[in-house]
């Protein structure tokens, strides 16, 4: 790919060229996706000649989009996706989490608690978890609570696995199940509801968008942060080579600890989201969701063996999870296609992912 | 006279539960002097640097660098002390590109912030170029990443590293083993390169013909001891003679309870 770099004084060295981003390869899958579905749209007798994404009758909005849908699509895989941009991070330095999932049903139960209303229509509360003193507090302290929840529980997932030799998919498994199981304890299995307009409002605000908001802001972010800083090097490094990592001086353990503790981070962050644009908190959130937010980041091309992949990738990861489970409600096809068909796709960007490595190192 | 020694140990002794592999080592290098290490598969050698350098913690003894005694916790210690070193299991992330791997561990930044210090990879790319262009090393495209690139590059990168950082004491261990001949000429010249800027070396090596042209001085180890310190640029030494030193054929006698 380097044939025509140049060459000084017999060195020959190019700055500026890079290889074909793999990122690449994973927009031209989601394009693909979108294709076949338009396809089957136009072919599949039964669809009449609709389209997944364009609106080309009823121009409703002066685009040819068929915005609905796109908003659908993107919404969606939100939630979860600002979960994967933590799992990208675990993935890349080398690790897995299997406990936002659970960290999300606890958070949200314990946000909850703190952005309840004291009256609904008039009434008192009555879900009500605490005093009345408890209630109608000021938003800023569930979204604190939240992201002190998302804290902890990353923290200990990051003591546990940088400390013991406990390996990462264990430790986390125990939080997953330490997390659901607090999760149902704090409020002895109830749901919690009724939360204050403002925190109402964190998911559900600017029309709706505000999930889809959160979560591209926070891929900006991390894309930035993991492309453009110290941090984002030594992940990397980490997942690519960890004795080298150790060996060049880097704190490998500190740095992991830091790394889980923002999964755990984004994974309360989730949660806030997540209850409150359901206006409520239940013990059973979450459930799965650390799978889901694991295979976006594989069809993203995350590197299950670590060091490889980014957050664009898994943005597109997401995009094509949403394609898919939008894509198969626009062709009416049954929920368990969709479940069986996920399945299908995390194994075949498994075996992808092993299969271009294989070839990295056969030509090593 | 000491304040010319960059280097010293004194009874440096390493046990591995009960295997000895390193016992009473006592070993001096001067400013600008290049020594040799050499001996046999397991004879102590790797574990010797190991210790020097922080990776592990000694059993027992001194390390003297630079006129004070040290206790490198890892081998960053070592590293912002002014020792370099390459390992003989190449310290390199193969997902990273050249720049990357050059500055592992001690990124250049353009703005401060704790772990989410801004990073400054034009610079980076330019002290990299540099470092390229001054060692001769030849690398089709410093943005390509590690894994793209062949057993001898990638040595070559290592070794770029190292002398990439001025340093008052640079360590290779075996640099050459994996490499070609050309790779191992581009080695050797990175090693002139060093002995002509004054830096004091200690070169790991089993082959003979580099350490005679490349060294002033050959340490022999033998499972776990020093056995001989042969000064190969004053006296008549033959290879032969190392090698009998290195078999066990031969022992100096102020050595010789290491036989
Ligand atoms: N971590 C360890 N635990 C137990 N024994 C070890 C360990 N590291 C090295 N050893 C033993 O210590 C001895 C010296 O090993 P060392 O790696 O220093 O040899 P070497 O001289 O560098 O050999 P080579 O030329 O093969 O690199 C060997 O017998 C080895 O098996
Ligand atoms: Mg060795």
């Amino acid at each position: 790919m380097s044939e025509t770099s140049h060459g000084i004084g017999g060195l020959s060295f190019d700055a500026k060229k890079r290889a074909w981003p793999n990122e690449m390869n994973v927009f031209i899958a989601l394009i693909a996706i979108i294709v076949i579905f338009e396809i089957l749209g136009q072919v599949l007798p039964y669809m009449k000649g609709q389209s997944l994404l364009f609106d080309f009758n009823t121009n409703r909005d002066g685009t040819i989009l068929n915005m609905v849908r796109l908003k659908i699509i993107i919404l969606q895989v939100s939630i979860i996706g600002i979960i994967a941009i933590g799992s990208t991070q675990v993935i890349i330095s080398g690790g897995i989490d299997l406990s936002p999932g659970s960290i999300v049903g606890l958070t949200a139960m314990v946000a909850m608690s703190f952005a309840q209303t004291a009256l609904v229509n008039g009434n008192p509360n009555p879900k009500a978890i605490f005093g009345e003193a408890w209630m109608d507090l000021p938003v800023i302290v569930p979204i604190v609570v939240a992201i002190a929840v998302g804290t902890f529980a990353g923290l200990v997932n990051g003591l546990l696995v940088a400390y013991t030799r406990i390996p990462p998919f264990i430790a986390t498994l125990g939080m997953m199940v330490a997390a659901r199981g607090a999760a149902k304890w704090w409020s002895k299995g109830q749901p919690i509801s009724f939360p204050t307009e403002p925190f109402g409002a964190i998911g559900n605000g600017m029309s709706g968008w505000s999930p889809v908001v959160i979560f591209i802001g926070l891929a900006i972010l991390f894309h930035f942060i993991l492309k453009y800083t110290v941090y984002g090097k030594h992940t990397y490094a980490i997942g690519s080579n960890e004795d080298a990592a150790r060996m060049s001086g880097i704190k490998v353990d500190r740095h992991k600890v830091l790394v889980y503790t923002i999964a755990g981070i984004l994974a309360g962050l989730s949660a806030l989201v997540l209850a409150s644009k359901n206006l409520t908190a239940q013990a059973g959130m979450g459930v799965m969701y650390e799978l889901d937010a694991i295979a976006m980041t594989v069809i993203g091309g995350v590197s299950l063996a670590g060091g490889r992949g980014s957050i664009v990738g898994t943005v597109l990861g997401a995009l094509i999870f949403g394609v898919i489970i939008s894509g198969f409600t626009y062709l009416r096809l049954d929920a368990y296609y969709q479940e069986m068909v996920k399945g299908v796709i995390i194994v075949a960007a498994v075996v992808l992912d092993q299969w271009r490595r294989q070839r990295a190192a056969a030509r090593a | 006279m000491t304040n010319d020694i960059i280097l010293e140990t004194r009874d440096l002794t390493k046990h591995y539960g009960g295997v000895h592999a390193l016992q009473g080592a006592n070993f001096t290098l001067r400013k600008g002097e290049h020594v040799a290490i050499m001996g046999d598969n397991g004879a102590g050698k790797s574990t010797f640097v190991r210790q020097i350098t922080g990776v592990e913690q000694r059993t027992r003894g001194d390390v003297i660098f630079d006129g004070k005694p040290v206790h490198f916790e890892n081998p960053m210690d070592a590293r912002n002390a002014g020792i370099e070193t390459v390992f003989q299991t190449l310290a390199l992330a193969d997902q990273l590109d050249v720049p990357d791997n050059l500055f592992l561990g001690r990124e250049l930044v353009k703005f401060k912030l704790g772990p989410f210090s801004i990073l400054d990879y034009k610079a980076m790319r330019e002290r990299t170029m540099g470092a390229l262009e001054k060692t001769g090393v030849k690398i089709p495209n410093i943005r390509g990443t590690i894994e793209r690139m062949s057993g001898g590059q990638r040595q070559c990168v290592a070794i770029a590293r190292t002398a990439t950082f001025h340093s008052k004491l640079t360590i290779m261990d075996e640099p050459t083993a994996a490499l070609g001949v050309q790779e191992t000429a581009q080695v050797e010249n990175i090693i002139r390169t060093l002995k002509e800027a004054g830096e004091p070396l200690i070169l790991i090596s089993h082959n003979m013909r580099q350490v005679m042209d490349l060294c002033d001085r050959i340490v022999v180890f033998r499972r776990g001891r020093i056995c001989a310190n042969l000064d190969i640029k004053n006296n008549d030494i033959t290879g032969e003679d190392v090698v009998a030193y290195i078999t066990g054929a031969k022992t100096q006698p102020e050595y010789a309870d290491a036989a």
